[in-house]
């Protein structure tokens, strides 16, 4: 699925909980942990079994933030959580062992529930620096795992180092895990833009980390949304050049052609492809038919 | 009996009389008469002015059931009519009509007068506060009568309601009654309510905080319309007259629908040269005057005039030349009351050429897009903003049906659920626009477009915006929400809804 922009809402919001689809994410994640005080664990686990039964939140992606396995909270929110059958538990401070732990604890409960084997899906949030060492590691500790998402904020306090807004602190992480996700065809998503009135800002962070090899975004405020889906929607140039590739590729084809050209230069295999995933994410938001 | 929008609305109302029933928004046209009024002559040497207001009461033909108006360009900063009606009171006057064109919170002293009977009946086109409370607990001896703000011109027009006297809160005045809005630390702008009040009432008393040398040189209500003038310590609270700036609203929601309503607006045929636009000043509709702004300016659109209550952004929009003229009734902050002083394409207006329905076309007709708001909504596009969802009266038309009716593409913006309020409802609590004047509604969840607008539905079609009928958009809240529980009203009647031409829409009653 096209994951571009994957926003946080609180768990013990009920109004958030109630608009979480509104604001066109690919993806929500429904929170237990940053955004939940110490006292409200239980109340938002409840709110949130709550709002899985009653609101239709369509085609958006529904993931529960757990807390991490250092903490009391986190047995019992895997618990809880995946028998609501979410599409995706998103794990923070991932690490192999925790991922492993994860993975047979939602195999287990899919037994018991008697759901498909797998249905619920994982993204590894990567937000220390043994995590992002290990992030290879991680994603092949299960077959779960549709994504990295990048926590650059608790990855600086980790390195020690002051998050700055060109985000230069996070170029080694950043990297290590897109090219990890490459590696393992997942979907690498990066770290919040956290100043959520410099729209300015947002842009210029996630068109740098679309140039590195980035997916989508993470996002902590639905203004943020509208921002981080132009970069990572195809353009109207983007759409016309796609249809240019096919369209010569299939001319080509019909002559028998196994090389072509296409504006003086030459079109092989993976131009082909992105032209593909160009118009197949043109399509999916519905820019093309 | 059930008017013709299933109302059920009496042919005779108590304290109000014989009912004109609703007969569609066009149905009032034809001939009207203007009523008279009376003109006591001022001869030269004849002092108007007053240094207090108990020598300007002594002077009036004071009496009991006297109609004595006021104007709300002071908002909840107006001192005006508590001052006025404090003094009347403790004359010992009874059973007075107040027609105000608004009343607002600050003027919570009027319930003790309403429980005195001292004040009996109230017409107005907004009211919300301890006043509102007072009168849908029953209190008000006559049912109030809520018209729009073109119907509060033509009934003063028409002599439907005679004002024996109106009390002009004026910002800057001279002694002989030359009146402006933009001068003075109560400058409110534009005196587009008050206008009318001058021109139609028997007497006018012009009441000031800002005496300035004959002749004031900036003349909004001209000499000729006052009979007197007294000069007071403060006419308003300028914390309650203007918020400084309005802001544009930063709910991720309220930002979302502003952005559906724009591209609406930009696929619906009246964005394009020359159109002509009113919004309010609330934080979504601004944020929709933000992002018409930023599409104006890409598409090299120039419009022709803005108009309503004016504000800084509108403001902006008109001296970047994305409208030629505005046309202001009423200013809502700082810039527009500024700009009301400085600019000469920002024109002000009455009331009744703001609205009035009977005079020889009205600045509401030549409108192509307004969007307004709404409290509850019902599948036949009826709208609500008169009352809460539990029956208590908390507002009322102001420009809202008058603009519904008048404008090409009338749009309503409103969240569809709110916690557990949905928006829209089978049968709206009171009705104060009527469905066949709203052409859209736009919500979180998606748009519905009144079917009657059947080119407007095929236009849309190819957009991306999520078109759905208001059914499904009803079903999508109560899915949310639950369906909410009828609330139960008395026989008793606490408030009449006049339709702009004087027609009854719907009354309010006593909830249980």
């Amino acid at each position: 699925m096209l994951r571009r922009s994957m926003l946080f809402m609180p768990g013990n919001n009920p109004g958030m909980l109630q608009t979480a689809e509104v604001f066109g994410s690919d993806s929500v994640i429904l929170d237990l942990e940053d955004a939940v005080s110490l006292g409200e664990k239980d109340a938002a686990r409840i709110l949130i079994k709550g709002a899985l039964k009653t609101f239709n939140y369509g085609t958006t992606e529904v993931v529960i933030r757990i807390n991490p396995f250092s903490t009391p909270y986190a047995l019992e929110d895997i618990d809880v959580m995946a028998r609501l059958k979410p599409n995706a538990i998103l794990l923070p401070k991932a690490t192999p062992e925790d991922m492993k732990q994860l993975d047979e604890m939602l195999t287990r409960i899919e037994k018991e529930e008697g759901f498909e084997e797998g249905i619920i899906r994982i993204h590894a949030l990567v937000e220390t620096t043994y995590g992002v060492e290990t992030v290879y590691e991680t994603i092949q500790m299960s077959n779960r795992v549709d994504s990295v998402c990048l926590g650059g904020e608790d990855l600086a306090a980790d390195l020690g180092v002051a998050r700055t807004k060109d985000s230069e602190e996070l170029f080694y992480a950043r990297t290590k895990v897109v090219n990890a996700c490459k590696a393992l065809k997942i979907d690498a998503i990066d770290t919040p833009f956290t100043d959520t009135n410099d729209e300015a800002g947002l842009l210029a962070d996630t068109i740098h980390a679309k140039k590195l090899g980035f997916t989508g975004k993470l996002s902590i405020n639905p203004r943020q949304i509208n921002t981080i889906h132009k970069v990572y929607s195809p353009t109207a140039d983007e759409i016309s050049w796609a249809n240019r590739v096919m369209y010569a590729k299939d001319e080509a084809e019909k002559e028998g052609l196994g090389v072509f050209s296409l504006d003086g230069k030459m079109i092989d295999a993976p131009i082909i492809s992105r032209a593909m995933n160009t118009l197949n994410t043109a399509r999916v938001i519905g820019l093309i038919k | 009996m059930k008017n013709i929008l299933g109302r059920e609305v009496p042919d005779n109302i108590k304290g109000y009389g014989e009912v004109k029933h609703y007969g569609g928004y066009l149905a009032s046209k034809g001939t009207k008469t203007k009523r008279s009024i009376k003109m006591t002559n001022v001869l030269p040497g004849d002092e108007k002015l007053h240094d207090n207001l108990d020598t300007v009461l002594d002077k009036l033909p004071l009496k009991d059931g006297m109609v004595v108006s006021f104007h709300h360009h002071l908002r909840n900063g107006d001192f005006v009519l508590n001052m006025v009606m404090e003094k009347i009171a403790a004359r010992g006057y009874k059973d007075i009509t107040i027609a105000a064109s608004s009343i607002f919170p600050c003027h919570g002293e009027l319930v003790e007068l309403i429980e005195k009977k001292v004040v009996t009946s109230i017409y107005a086109a907004y009211i919300s506060g301890p006043v509102a409370e007072a009168i849908s607990a029953g209190k008000l001896e006559n049912p109030a009568v809520m018209h729009t703000h073109g119907g509060r011109a033509r009934i003063m027009e028409s002599g439907d309601l005679s004002i024996d006297i109106a009390f002009i809160a004026a910002p800057t005045s001279d002694d002989y009654g030359n009146i402006n809005g933009v001068d003075g630390k109560s400058a409110c702008g534009a005196l587009g309510y008050a206008y009318t009040d001058a021109e139609t009432a028997d007497i006018t008393v012009a009441i000031t905080d800002n005496l300035v040398e004959y002749p004031n040189t900036t003349i909004d209500i001209p000499q000729t319309l006052i009979d007197y003038v007294v000069v007071v310590g403060a006419i308003g609270d300028p914390n309650g007259i203007v918020s400084g700036t309005t802001q544009i609203t930063k709910n991720p929601i309220g930002l979302k629908i502003a952005n559906m309503t724009t591209e609406l607006i930009k696929n619906s045929g009246y964005f394009k040269d020359g159109m002509s636009f009113q919004t309010g000043a609330g934080g979504v509709s601004l944020a929709v005057a933000a992002d018409m702004k930023a599409e104006m300016i890409e598409n090299n659109i120039k419009g022709s005039f803005a108009s309503g209550g004016i504000t800084g952004y509108i403001v902006d929009m008109y001296k970047e030349g994305l409208f030629k003229s505005l046309f202001d009734v009423q200013c809502f902050d700082l810039a527009a009351i500024k700009s009301a002083k400085e600019n000469a394409g920002h024109m002000t207006m009455s009331a009744s050429m703001y609205a009035n329905a009977d005079n020889k076309g009205s600045v509401v007709n030549k409108l192509d897009i307004v969007i307004l708001g709404a409290t509850e909504i019902d599948t036949d596009f009826n709208v609500n903003v008169t009352t809460t969802s539990d029956g208590t009266i908390m507002g009322g038309s102001g420009g809202h049906a008058d603009t519904s009716a008048g404008a090409k593409l009338a749009i309503i913006v409103t969240q569809l659920a709110n916690s557990r309020i949905s928006a829209i409802k089978d049968r709206v609590t009171a009705l104060t626009t009527p469905g066949e004047t709203v052409d859209v509604i736009v919500t979180e969840r998606g748009i519905a477009i009144n079917p009657k607008r059947t080119e407007l539905i095929e236009r849309l079609k190819e957009t991306n915006l999520p078109i759905m009928t208001i059914d499904e958009l009803k079903n999508i809240a109560e899915t949310m929400t639950g369906k909410p529980r009828e609330v139960e009203f008395t026989d008793e009647i606490v408030a009449v809804i006049e339709y702009r031409d004087g027609t009854v829409l719907d009354v309010v009653r006593k909830a249980k």
